[in-house]
């Protein structure tokens, strides 16, 4: 019997995951526009169900229960991409420019 | 869970690993492109490196339903869909944006992720992670259905709900920008 060196363990999961959580929170706080801080939210996101899947594989009794939490992820996050790219096409409509340093106000 | 193969394997085990490592390397690769890349669309792009990535380690850890629903719905729907909002609202030149509170926000953004991957990393090494006793035994998209409309169904119906509302709030929104389609003096309203 052998085991494989890498994909067996769980630690790489975690860890890979973990890396993507840093890369998103880093974007989140570096980055001025809207759309670059909604695709690091959704790295942060594909860390969050791959911590999921990764728990559920290896250590959960039940082996849908991650696959569905990371489906209902999957789906929370489309529903906030279809939401913030609307709010920043019309931001961009009224004021042409899509930073988040210069939206202060709900209205003008 | 230990997984294990018989001996005569051990060719296909190691190509797995080196397949395993590859899309690691995508996925890291695309993440650094997509939080670092100066023009917005090339961050998409290494948005989406990364999200086919996650998919082949989704496949890595044996469940093919949710790899394909992950390039479905990420690669196919959320990463077209900003493709489109990048190609709409004209990217701002955030390389322009000379501001002295950049390199304080590029400080701040280090200092997080590494004070983030240094906590939550020591967290990952310090516990001994233990298999539990399967009570079931499949993740094919019958046992994944038969969930969602028994265990699951409250966030099921929730879930729907809060699409619904979306789709009606995006539109809603995308729309009141657009103006009354009159114009006044060549200025739309």
């Amino acid at each position: 019997m052998i085991q494989p060196t890498f994909f067996g363990n769980i630690e790489v999961y975690l860890l890979v995951a973990l890396i993507l959580l840093s890369f998103g929170l880093y974007g989140l706080i570096s980055r001025p526009g809207l759309i670059s801080m909604l695709i690091s939210v959704e790295l942060i996101l594909n860390g969050a169900g791959l911590n999921f899947m990764a728990f559920n594989t290896f250590t959960a009794p039940d082996k849908t229960e991650g696959a569905t939490f990371t489906l209902f992820v999957m789906g929370l996050a489309a529903a906030e991409a279809a939401i913030t790219l609307s709010i920043a096409v019309a931001i961009y409509r009224r004021f042409r420019l899509i930073t988040a340093d210069n939206l202060s106000g709900m209205k003008d | 869970m230990d997984i294990t193969f018989s001996s005569d394997l051990s060719a296909y085990v190691a190509i797995a690993d080196v397949t395993f490592i590859a899309f690691i390397a995508m996925t890291l690769a695309g993440g650094l492109v997509a939080i670092l890349a100066k023009q917005l669309i090339h961050a998409v792009l290494g948005l989406i490196i990364s999200l086919i990535g996650v998919a082949g380690l989704y496949a890595f850890l044996g469940n093919y339903f949710i790899a394909s629903m992950q390039i479905l719905i990420y690669v196919g729907a959320v990463s077209i869909s900003m493709v489109f909002a990048v190609m709409l609202a004209r990217p701002p030149e955030e390389v322009k944006q000379k501001s002295m509170r950049l390199a304080t926000k590029i400080a701040l953004g280090v200092i997080v992720g590494l004070f983030t991957a240094a906590t939550v990393g020591s967290a990952v090494f310090a516990h001994r992670w233990s298999a539990a006793a399967k009570v079931t035994s499949g993740d094919t998209p019958v046992e994944i259905g038969i969930g969602l409309l028994t265990r699951n169904v409250l966030a099921f119906e929730l879930i729907s709900l809060v699409l619904l509302i979306a789709i009606i709030g995006s539109v809603v929104i995308a729309k009141r920008g657009r103006g009354t389609g009159k114009t006044v003096g060549g200025e739309e309203l």
